[in-house]
């Protein structure tokens, strides 16, 4: 036994899964004291449990940086400045969705346990998903992933719309990865191997060129899905119409992380000789998933379906990134994911707190007077809406200054336009809720009585969780730049070619003596 | 002394914003929130005062600068500075701050908190507009200024805050995605945000020369919403009889006004001059549509929209005429007007909170009855349409001699008639309230005038009115300094007040 630990100890692969390794411990721990624990008694401390767990793995991730940057496990899972930063983001992301949750399920609800454990295995495959290098562990891993965010979609199964919206997500998923793996299958099929490295060298000398761009189009198709991107979008407002709000909290970041992440790697390591191929269709998706989802939430009456076209319009901004040249295309994404997750996870945490778990008030128009009926709810609602629409010093700003930023110096100056553009059409549906919650309740004949719920329990976990994102929006809207760094160093460890030099207009002609 | 004048502006922004957070850390009661806001915006005010006390005449350029590096990739500088263009300005700011704070200590009775910590945030973003001299910084403080405003617009409206919010946000915030493209391709040209290596830059560097027309129209047509110019004022009125009166008084004019002086012509002065005509064109139909406008209106909120258009679109055509003297009385003109129009928002603000109705019809014969209000409409009415002796004069009449002698006299006739109508409306306006039969709305209250603490702000006001009316060169030559040594290209005439032109 005790040699055993030692060789585990001293085993240097180990460590590069120290993160998934404690998150899988924690889950299963999770289980059995749920299965041990008196059926009576309340499991509300299990979820205190996962979100130490979740905090052990976070600083797992962290220690990660002091590993050399290489790969473990015969080549297959990669530890870099790129992984630690998505790790730390996903494990955040858990977090803060494990502290909303403890305060927001009810007392009384069904298998808790397990929803703590789910959250918590959810959270190894999208970590996995980030360090994986090796076709076949990213299948598994989005599949780890995957399974549990379909079965924590259906969590309130006793209403209609929540067995639907794991049904849809649970078909339209497998199909979506079934796609991905017969991608896969192609890549393998021209190439003769699944790992990424291998796959970058020898896709400049294959021979079926047709069979890699087949399997690109398979894996976007795949990948594209897992980020709501249109036209894979559909799923998604109905999921997080159906699913729990802290759920949605959830769902709506940390797995979008985790496959843009995917994305990159996949664009930028493992095929960036095809630039020619997949920049126009990540341009089209794109400019695509941006106007389709904001002209589609500009209907919206429901607050969550709102929310949910715009997070597809979100992607849009997002894969607008992906048109920068070399690592700041990279860098300009991460940054987005994280400033996206932030305020993300913020405004779906006080949707839960105003509308409650079993959603009595799901409307735009039910929000009306929020700032009269609870200030602090009704601030913070605000304050995300604002770094949603992107305004300056919020999270939401620099995001999307970063990604057009990256859109112009990539020469597409068309792209940057349209998004920006579209963020102003964004406004108009961020600020319709802003300002009905700004509302005065008694103006414009809203005298009927606002279904009185009592006030929401604003406990100290769900505290914690909405200072942290409000912490985070402000210091990566006001102080970006460690963030930045990080993001910028982990774009680097990608092994992405040099880019082309652009010259730039103004460069004086070095004159020959 | 050396470090007030080094950190004097950092203290300017963020004097505001601490008692924004102390505002939201206090309980609503007493008052605290009013008696807080009116402390840290006095304490501004003060802060505002050190510049031109220490400001140095003699020099031209930025002065009290700070350039720290904020975000080192890309390049953004924490660079602040005031000359002698925005120093005045940012002192406008602070003045109308007290004013906003007294002209809601009564009307604002319900989330008190909420109120005074958004207007102070106001403050700051405002400040930072004219402090900026960094291009992200500057479109930093812009956006954050329409925040405030449009929830204040929404929280506190009369009869459809949302709308006339969503209105006036969208309004403003669409124009600005072309400005920050044009911002974002400027750094790709050039890598610089810093305004004055910009303008050097652009001054000397070898640009694809299409591209330079377009970015410099996405920066006017963003100035040209906010200020607003002709085609371009849907917000106005709305956004005037929505707002709370702390906010209507300084949402429209300066910001755009200034922005354009700064921004378009000082850093593309020969794609500017490529576009004056047009502008002289819509500002010369925005003088005389909104003076037209005004004349028919019912609501004094409304009417005040318009002839706001009016006005403002006066200043438009002493900018964009490219002469000295007419940006110098556009300047003037920008101070003057928003000080007329805090004291009319002021005394409107009071007259709603008694009578709440904004229907011109339903007043009539007040001035019997609250003789100081009556007293100081009339000297502001009068400062307003520009009866010599008061403030209104001496811009307009720059603005005007500027026009007539350098860009086309027939363009001058036309202005000047806004002006003949303008005291039209306004006197109009005045003798509906305040004179004429008493009306039942007025004698079913019991008279009750100004208040102390309006007059402690209002007597200040009708005394600088006066001031600015027949001492305006203590302000002119500073104003001068800051119209940075003009590209040749502009053939800048400078008309001396004797009537001279000298080259």
């Amino acid at each position: 036994m005790i040699f055993v630990l030692h060789f585990l100890l001293n085993h240097e692969d180990l460590f590069r899964i120290l993160p998934e390794v404690i998150l899988t411990l924690t889950g299963v721990l999770v289980m059995l004291l749920d299965a041990t624990l008196p059926p009576g008694l309340t499991r509300r401390p299990l979820g205190w449990v996962a979100a130490f767990g979740t905090t052990l793995a976070l600083w797992g991730s962290l220690f990660q940086l002091s590993l050399p940057a290489g790969t473990g496990f015969s080549g297959t899972i990669e530890t870099s400045a790129f992984t630690v930063f998505f790790h730390v983001l996903i494990c955040g992301i858990v977090l803060v969705a494990l502290l909303l949750s403890l305060d927001t399920l009810p007392e009384k609800s069904h298998h808790q346990g397990e929803f703590y454990a789910l959250i918590v295995f959810g959270a190894v495959g999208m970590c996995l998903l980030t360090g994986a290098v090796e076709l076949l562990l990213v299948f598994i891993a989005l599949e780890i992933s995957s399974i549990a965010t379909y079965v924590l979609a259906g969590y309130r199964k006793h209403t209609a719309c929540g067995p639907e919206a794991a049904i849809k997500y649970f078909l339209l998923g497998s199909f979506a990865t079934a796609f991905l793996l017969y991608g896969i299958a192609m890549i393998f099929g021209a190439t003769g191997t699944t790992q990424i490295y291998e796959i970058a060298r020898l896709v400049p000398i294959a021979q079926n060129h047709a069979f890699i761009l087949v399997g690109l189009g398979l894996m976007l198709v795949g990948i594209l899905f897992k980020v709501s991107a249109v036209p894979f979008h559909v799923w998604t407002p109905d999921v997080y119409e159906g699913s729990p709000t802290p759920v949605v909290a959830l769902l709506s970041t940390a797995p979008k992380a985790a496959a843009f992440a995917l994305l990159l790697r996949v664009i930028y390591e493992m095929l960036p000789t095809l630039r020619s191929v997949w920049q126009p269709l990540l341009w089209v998706v794109a400019v695509l998933s941006m106007t389709v989802g904001n002209l589609a939430a500009l209907r919206q009456q429901n607050v969550k379906r709102m929310l949910a076209y715009s997070a597809i319009a979100h992607a849009g901004y997002l894969l607008a990134a992906f048109a920068g040249l070399g690592s700041s295309g990279i860098a300009a994404a991460s940054f987005y994911i994280a400033a996206y997750a932030a305020m993300n996870v913020g405004i779906f945490a006080v949707v839960t707190l105003v509308s409650g778990y079993d959603e009595k008030l799901p409307l735009i128009n039910d929000y009306r007077g929020l700032i009269y009926r609870s200030p602090l709810l009704g601030s913070l609602l605000i304050f995300f809406l604002v770094s949603l629409i992107g305004i300056p010093f919020t999270g939401g700003f620099f995001g999307k200054f970063y990604a057009f930023a990256a859109a112009v110096g990539g020469g597409a100056i068309w792209l940057a336009i349209i998004g920006l553009l579209n963020s102003g059409l964004a406004a108009a549906y961020y600020l319709r809720l802003a300002l009905a919650t700004a509302q005065r309740p008694d103006l414009d004949g809203v005298t009927k009585s606002t279904p009185q719920q009592g006030s929401p329990r604003v406990g100290a976990a769900v505290i914690a969780a909405l200072a942290m994102a409000v912490l985070v929006t402000l210091v990566l809207g006001i102080v970006p730049n460690d963030v930045l760094q990080a993001a910028e160093s982990g774009a680097h460890t990608l092994r992405v070619p040099p880019a082309e030099i652009s010259i730039p207009v103004n460069v004086v002609e070095p004159q020959q003596p | 002394m050396d470090v007030i004048n080094n950190s004097i502006l950092t203290l300017i922004l963020l004097a505001p914003l601490a008692g924004a957070v102390l505002v939201a850390l206090v309980p609503d009661r007493w008052k605290l929130p009013n008696w807080i806001a009116l402390a840290t915006t006095l304490t501004t005010f003060g802060l505002t005062l050190h510049l031109p006390a220490h400001f140095d005449k003699t020099q031209p350029g930025f002065q009290f600068v700070i350039d720290i590096p904020w975000i080192k990739s890309p390049a953004i500088n924490y660079h602040v500075g005031v000359d002698g263009l925005s120093m005045w300005l940012v002192v406008l700011v602070g003045l109308l701050a007290p004013v906003g704070v007294v002209a809601s200590w009564n009307a604002i009775h319900e989330r008190r908190k909420l109120f005074f910590a958004l207007f102070l945030i106001q403050q700051t973003a405002m400040l930072g507009v004219f402090l900026s001299l960094d291009l992200m910084v500057y479109y930093g403080f812009w956006e954050l200024s329409l925040v405030p405003m449009a929830i204040l617009i929404a929280m506190y409206g009369r009869k459809d805050g949302p709308k006339a919010a969503l209105k006036f946000f969208l309004f403003t915030f669409i124009p600005s995605a072309p400005l920050l493209v044009a911002i974002l391709w400027l750094y790709t040209q050039t890598g610089s945000f810093d305004f004055t290596t910009l303008q050097i830059l652009i001054a000397h560097g070898n640009f694809p020369a299409g591209a330079l027309y377009w970015a410099a129209l996405a920066f006017l047509f963003a100035f040209a919403v906010k200020v607003p110019v002709f085609p371009l004022h849907g917000w106005l009125a709305g956004t005037f009889s929505e707002a709370p009166v702390a906010l209507a008084m300084v949402v429209a004019g300066k910001l755009g006004l200034y922005s354009m002086l700064r921004f378009h012509i000082g850093l593309f002065p020969e794609q500017a001059r490529a576009i004056a005509p047009v502008l002289v064109g819509l500002a010369v139909v925005g003088i005389l549509y909104g003076a037209c406008l005004a004349l028919v209106q019912r609501d004094f909120w409304r009417l005040m929209a318009f002839a706001a258009l009016s006005h403002l679109s006066l200043i438009t055509l002493g900018i964009y005429g490219l002469t000295l003297t007419g940006w110098e009385g556009a300047v003037y003109q920008i101070l003057s007007h928003g000080v007329v129009d805090g004291a009319l928002f002021l005394l409107l603000g009071v007259l709603y909170d008694r009578y709440a109705t904004s229907q011109i019809s339903a007043y009539g014969g007040l001035a019997a009855k609250l003789p100081l209000t009556a007293t100081f409409f009339v000297v502001a009415t009068l400062a307003m349409i520009g009866l010599p002796m008061l403030n209104g004069f001496i811009g307009e009449f720059l603005i005007l001699v500027s026009t007539f002698t350098s860009v086309s006299k027939g363009w001058a006739i036309a202005a000047t008639l806004g002006a003949i109508l303008s005291a039209a409306y306004m006197l109009w306006l005045v003798q509906r309230i305040f004179y004429g039969p008493e009306s039942a709305l007025v004698t079913s209250k019991p008279p009750e005038d100004l208040r102390l603490g309006q007059l402690a702000v209002l007597w200040p006001l009708a005394a600088l009115m006066l001031v600015m009316g027949v001492a305006p060169m203590l302000w002119l030559p500073t104003i001068a300094t800051g119209m940075h040594p003009p590209p040749a290209q502009f053939q800048v005439m400078r008309v001396l007040p004797q009537g001279e032109v000298q080259r």
